[in-house]
């Protein structure tokens, strides 16, 4: 891949068409992008947000560090990764990831390594928000995300 | 030499501060080390870090498990299993 993966860290929102264009403006060799956006739900209406609290400076160098091994693995053309922090109302946005290559199985498999692992290793915790006014708690994290993660260091060893 | 510790979520309202500046006493060599000497420091530590077992440590900004020596580190953060993405 031509340059280092986008890696951002940002409470504001992001615009998942325009970081599309981004990595494909000006080009003719890219034949596949996946784009990953991760919402937040509301429980069935329990929830009124998610508070996302995370560790600057790690949160970045972990991210771009998952980045900088999803490029060794796959070839990519291009990789961006946005991740907000702060309080976010249920429909909007919470991650981004966007894999472009040249053909769409490196691009699917760079996406779903991405979020496997920024689910296990990117240091974010999320809080929930109550409707009825009241704190939700820290939320656990799930064996399954752990699971998920290990089944790419599992794939390679077989 | 001064340590940098610094929590995250739930170990940070447990103990009930971001960060702290401590000197570490001789002897503490390891993560699982530090973590048994904080524990000791009162009980809002005790109650934080009741199952060391479940605490996820990084020193420098990087992941490292228990067994890590700290020898070095300038930062060292504790913090629960990670629930991003």
């Amino acid at each position: 891949m031509s340059g280092a993966p986008t890696v951002r860290i940002q409470r504001e929102d992001f615009d998942i068409a325009a970081e599309i264009a981004k990595l494909t403006e000006g080009r003719a060799d890219i034949g596949a992008v996946v784009s990953f956006s991760g919402l937040c739900r509301d429980e069935q209406g329990r929830l009124s947000a998610l508070e996302l609290e995370h560790y600057p400076g790690m949160a970045e160098a972990e991210i771009g560090r998952i980045a900088a091994e999803a490029v060794q693995r796959w070839p990519l053309q291009g990789l961006t990764v946005i991740h907000r922090h702060g309080k976010i109302a249920p429909g909007e946005n919470i991650v981004l990831v966007v894999a472009a290559s040249a053909h769409r199985q490196a691009a699917f498999e760079a996406a779903n390594f991405l979020m496997d692992f920024l689910k296990s290793r990117a240091p974010f915790w999320k809080k929930e928000h109550r409707v009825d006014g009241s704190d939700g708690g820290w939320v656990e994290a799930k064996d399954a995300d752990d699971q998920a993660a290990a089944r790419w260091t599992q794939s390679q060893a077989d | 030499m001064t340590t940098r510790l610094i929590y995250f979520a739930w170990v940070r309202e447990r103990i009930g501060k971001p960060e702290e500046d401590v000197e570490l006493p001789a002897g503490i060599e390891t993560v699982a080390d530090l973590l048994r000497w904080l524990k000791s420091r009162g009980e809002e530590y005790e109650h934080a870090l009741q199952y060391p077992d479940v605490i996820r440590v990084a020193i420098n900004q990087e992941h490292v498990e228990h067994r890590e020596k700290i020898a070095g580190a300038r930062e060292i953060a504790l913090f629960p299993p990670m629930t991003g993405g």
